[in-house]
């Protein structure tokens, strides 16, 4: 199904000093992500999930190892390159949402595309379309504040979706949603995945979550433990 | 632009804590432009009452004169070389004397002065009656202190050029008033021609005062002084009055600086969830410290607005009213009118605006510098770094 590996991961390891010593947060890990996959690192708190999303994300880098996304190694990035890798191919949703308290709705989403340096008439017309996924188009002057948590989580992955990214990496996304809330935002990312071909990849310990992911790579004390294709349960 | 168009959106969203640091750096704004505005106009009047009122167009002094120095009035005569060129020169002999008002004695100079020049302001076509005694003329601060008044009689005591003390009457026939101190305290003036027969010195001068179109030049001993040098004195005070006045105003700024500064550090320890995020969509570091400079530096932009609100007519008003000085500034050494009006200009404007911009943005970067060596992971968890 899979046509192109957009992530590779090689005997990749994360260790991080505390006091005078080292906690590895990731040992050897080997893994690969193609186009499209709706995948989940799936483990207990401390698995090095995030970890595992900060590295591919290119916000963090490996202690050891590889970890090559879209053809760029992350560790041989510099600053600007991680920073246009992840403007214009990685999207992020957070579980605190982190939408930006003073911009509106429309604002937090167009904050990527006016990075990109995109013209007006484009800009607009993306994230229109994009609040239309979402359903948030009368939204669009609201700030922050007065959004519900699962408009609010809508309103990140429009901010995510909306420049089209190839990957999109979603940190615990349900973790602050009631069940009704969680499962709208889990089948809007499965239409989207559908549709756009994005690859997502999610942290996560949910069960509801779970139910949506065909492929679930379960990790523990940062180490692989399993890595399998599910039967897919949930409707779209 | 991008950076400057997110400050600003940053900075208005921020609500009352950026109005608060705009308010108290805006009154530093326009405190620093009236205060050197106020300086400076009394630095223009100062200038200007004292070249119209003693100085001309410069002085030509006879060698042995020194204005700080009394006691050489005794040498300080003489007349100019044949040859030499007195035109628009207006001379001016000077003496020591003694006055006696209501039977006190007050050392004096007697100065005499053409009472048909018109090189200075003073009104000494009053010096030109004819009277029982001899006409003079005094300025208000003398008058005051010897309580003497106009068409009071007194008697003056001098001597003559070979050491003989005389007296005689003299009459007040003008009480002037004049901003210029130095040209009033302790002064008595009289027709030059009666004061050189007075003291035997005929056809002498202690200084010359240039009048329009003198062709300034010193002539055989006798030093030209031109206004620069005459005015260097004012000049002296004026800077020290501007030195006294930065300390002020510095004062004033540093805490708008430190509101600024403060709400930096506060916004990068409150917003670090909002940093991670930024460098998440893809800002890099340094556009996020140019971020977060540019909205400390953006509260000085927006006080040059609000300042402008209120501060330019309440500007142009006091430049029209003036600033009433009070009384005891005569004692300050130079001339200071009853009312100062403030004198703007586009340098003092421009430099003001530019030295608050400057230094907001300074102590707007000093604290963003932190982000350039945030951990983004850590930053999104809000973490202390």
């Amino acid at each position: 199904m899979q046509q192109q590996n957009v992530i590779t991961i090689e005997h990749l390891t994360k260790r991080f000093p505390v006091g005078k010593g080292e906690f590895t947060a990731l040992k050897d890990i080997n893994l690969q992500f193609g186009r499209g996959e709706f995948a989940g690192l799936v483990g207990p708190s401390g698995s090095g999930k995030t970890t595992m999303l900060n590295i591919i994300g290119s916000l963090d880098s490996p202690t050891e190892g590889k970890a090559i996304v879209l053809g760029k190694s992350i560790a041989e990035l510099n600053h600007n390159e991680s920073a246009d890798l992840r403007n214009r191919h990685i999207g992020f949703i957070f579980q605190e949402y982190h939408l930006l308290p003073v911009y509106t709705v429309y604002e937090n989403v167009e904050f990527s595309l006016l990075l990109q340096k995109m013209d007006a008439a484009k800009r607009k017309k993306a994230v229109m379309e994009a609040l239309e996924w979402v359903g948030l188009t009368d939204k669009v002057d609201s700030k922050p504040a007065k959004l519900s948590g699962g408009e609010s989580q809508r309103v990140a992955i429009a901010r995510a979706m909306v420049k089209r990214p190839d990957i999109l990496l979603a940190d615990e996304p349900t973790a602050n949603l009631d069940a009704k809330n969680a499962h709208n935002i889990l089948q809007l990312m499965k239409k989207l995945n559908q549709e756009l071909d994005t690859t997502f990849i999610f942290s996560t310990h949910d069960e509801k979550v779970m139910q949506y992911l065909d492929r679930m790579i379960n990790l523990a004390d940062g180490e692989v433990v399993k890595d399998e294709l599910t039967v897919k349960n949930a409707e779209v | 632009m991008l950076t400057f168009k997110l400050a600003m959106r940053n900075l208005l969203g921020a609500g009352m804590r950026t109005w608060l640091n705009v308010a108290v750096l805006s009154f530093a704004y326009v405190i620093i432009i009236f205060y050197n505005g106020l300086i400076d106009g009394w630095n223009e009047q100062a200038r200007r009452d004292t070249i119209n009122w003693e100085y001309g167009q410069g002085q030509l002094w006879h060698p042995s004169y020194d204005p700080y120095d009394p006691f050489t009035l005794q040498d300080a005569h003489g007349t100019l070389p044949e040859k030499a060129d007195s035109h628009n020169l207006m001379p001016v002999l000077i003496t020591q004397g003694s006055i006696y008002p209501q039977g006190r004695m007050l050392s004096i100079q007697l100065k005499g002065i053409p009472a048909n020049q018109q090189v200075l302001s003073m009104p000494t076509a009053s010096l030109d009656t004819t009277t029982s005694a001899l006409p003079a003329i005094i300025g208000k601060r003398m008058a005051s202190s010897a309580k003497l008044k106009q068409g009071d009689q007194v008697l003056i005591r001098w001597r003559d050029k070979n050491g003989t003390y005389d007296a005689r009457e003299i009459v007040i026939t003008r009480v002037f008033d004049s901003n210029v101190g130095s040209i009033d305290n302790g002064q008595v003036w009289l027709p030059l021609q009666t004061l050189r027969e007075m003291t035997g010195l005929d056809g002498e001068a202690t200084l010359y005062v240039a009048g329009e179109g003198y062709n300034a030049a010193s002539i055989n001993g006798w030093n030209f002084r031109s206004q620069d040098d005459l005015l260097e004195n004012i000049d002296t005070i004026i800077q020290s009055k501007k030195a006294s006045g930065a300390i002020m105003y510095g004062l004033l700024l540093s805490i708008a600086l430190l509101a600024i500064f403060d709400t930096q550090v506060l916004s990068i320890f409150r917003r670090q969830k909002e940093i991670g995020t930024y460098i998440a969509l893809g800002m890099t570091r340094p556009q996020v410290v140019a971020l977060f400079t540019l909205e400390g530096a953006a509260n000085s932009l927006l006080a040059t607005v609000v300042g402008s609100l209120y501060g330019i007519p309440l500007l142009i008003y006091l430049a029209n009213t003036g600033f009433a000085m009070p009384a005891a500034t005569d004692s300050y050494g130079l001339s200071i009118a009853e009312r100062i009006y403030p004198a703007y200009s586009l340098a003092l404007f421009g430099g003001t605006i530019a030295l608050v911009v400057i230094s907001a943005t300074v102590v707007s970067f000093l604290p963003s510098r932190k982000i350039s060596h945030m951990n983004p992971t850590l930053a999104l968890k809000g973490k202390l770094q």
